[in-house]
């Protein structure tokens, strides 16, 4: 442990929280082998279903539009497993009672999140390239982008909802109208022919909600 | 104002009217449960 | 202002609200492009703001809660979020009549106000999901608050959103115009922005008495 002063010491100690945490989920994960095939599965068959939905004299721009529907389902999938382990093996209240600082659990699910929708992108878009074409540089920005916000906002929601009766149902109604925003920066990105600004909209969201998640998880898991 | 616009005029008036005629009624019920209910806390606490 | 006694307030209302609809209908002038329809946005306007003050006063109760630990503040959040999301309802009818009024349709997303209530109803519509999926108690007003708060935040980031989609969506532009200023027209606007404030206050006031004596009677039942 290095302890160079106390600030020091608190913030190492937050970082190796957050790292073991994030570990903790990725190895899981590794074992398990579920989470990661389902939502490249499930892609996979949006993308078909996508095809079908789209009539005859559907422009580019529609299939470009549908890339994000898909992303936010697909990332649904994946935080409604996101607190699953915690629930089922009642470790969520042994993490609360653990002495690291409670944004540290959010942080690192959400890494953990981040990591598995990335995964699943990194197939998923040229995949899409594939079937629909017209893949930019300017959407692969805005899908890293939206993926920061989609994954701080949705594993905030998902602790919400876990601690509820309603649980799985929940959260897609409580995840959908704060995705609304990043889906309009992501599809703008990935359409308009002066991306900048709602590659900018979507960094903004991404700092503001960040912080947001961050200072009120606390209130979250603790009574 | 044509007929119409009248009688439109006139709805309106009317539901407000009913509406916010409720809401004094409760109003006035409300406030009587809150003296009760203090009442009833005096005598339970003296 | 909690000193005013209810039946007082109701009574302001009454005579506010019959005020408000005597200028707007009886003096205030035709619109000159709109002609006799125009006259339901005093109230629609007037309508959407009282609900912006509603989800305002909601997520200050919700800070007040989580920070400083009032015991009322949570009812009062609940009830100012409720009060937001009827107005809102409202918002959305009185769009929507004036959408059918003025382009002939009932609904248009050209409107961003009508959009952004849309938005903020799925939201704080979930609130409710959220709220009773959770049993009474300190965990549930703390994610009522936290909740709150999102969405005071969500406000300006979906209007900027929806702002930014408009150019992905709409390449024609409704003009519409706004009402011209002057003398009756804005003695209408300005008391019965008064009037629907006044009456939100009211309604507020009914309900917070409302639950808290339901409290005050269960005390009474237990002891």
């Amino acid at each position: 442990m290095i302890r160079n002063g106390s600030g020091d010491w608190r913030r190492v100690s937050y970082l190796s929280d957050v790292g073991a945490l994030t570990r903790k989920d990725l190895l899981l994960e590794l074992r398990a082998r579920d989470t990661l095939p389902a939502m490249l599965l499930f892609v996979a068959a949006v993308f078909v279903v996508f095809h079908f939905s789209l009539p005859a004299g559907s422009s580019r721009l529609a299939a470009s539009g549908l890339l994000w529907v898909a992303i936010v389902f697909t990332a649904l999938l994946a935080l409604g497993r996101a607190f699953v382990p915690e629930r089922e093996q009642r470790t969520l209240d042994a993490l609360v009672l653990a002495p690291c600082d409670r944004s540290a659990i959010w942080l690192a699910k959400s890494l953990a999140t981040l990591t598995f929708l990335a995964a699943a992108e990194i197939v998923a878009l040229p995949l899409f390239e594939l079937f629909f074409h017209g893949l930019r540089g300017s959407t692969v920005a805005g899908v890293a982008l939206a993926d920061l916000g989609i994954c701080a906002v949705g594993t905030f929601v998902g602790a919400t909802a876990v601690v509820t009766r309603a649980r799985e149902l929940l959260l897609p109604l409580l995840f959908l109208p704060l995705a609304i925003p990043l889906v309009i920066g992501g599809v703008g990105a990935s359409v308009v022919h002066g991306p900048g600004r709602y590659l900018g909209f979507l960094g903004l969201y991404d700092l503001l909600f960040a912080l947001l998640c961050w200072a009120a998880f606390e209130y979250v898991v603790v009574e | 104002m044509t007929t119409a616009e009248k009688y439109v005029t006139a709805a309106y008036c009317v539901v407000f009217g009913v509406v916010l005629l409720y809401v004094v009624i409760i109003a006035l019920k409300v406030q009587r449960m809150e003296r009760d209910i203090d009442k009833l806390e005096q005598e339970r606490d003296g | 202002m909690r000193r005013i006694p209810l039946p007082v307030l109701a009574t302001a209302s009454l005579v506010l609200v019959t005020l408000a609809l005597a200028l707007v209908f009886f003096v205030a002038p035709n619109d000159a492009d709109q002609g006799f329809s125009q006259r339901i946005f005093y109230f629609h306007v007037s309508i959407a703001f009282t609900a912006y003050l509603c989800f305002g006063a909601g997520a200050w109760k919700a800070l007040r809660h989580l920070w400083k630990r009032d015991p009322r503040a949570d009812l009062e959040s609940y009830v100012a979020v409720h009060q937001g999301v009827i107005f809102g309802v409202l918002v959305l009818l009185t769009g929507s009549i004036w959408a059918k009024i003025s382009w002939g349709h009932w609904w248009v997303w050209s409107e961003n106000q009508l959009v952004l209530f849309l938005v903020l109803f799925l939201f704080y519509a979930a609130y409710f999901m959220l709220r009773f999926s959770v049993d009474p108690g300190p965990q549930r007003a703390n994610l009522s608050a936290v909740y709150a708060l999102f969405g005071v935040v969500l406000v300006p980031v979906s209007f900027l959103a929806i702002r930014l989609s408009q150019s992905l969506i709409h390449p024609q532009v409704f003009t519409r115009h706004g009402p011209n200023f002057g003398g009756w027209i804005l003695a209408a606007y300005i008391v019965s922005q008064v009037a629907v404030l006044v009456l939100a206050y009211t309604l507020y006031r009914v309900e917070l008495a409302g639950k808290l004596l339901d409290v005050r009677l269960r005390e009474l039942r237990l002891a």
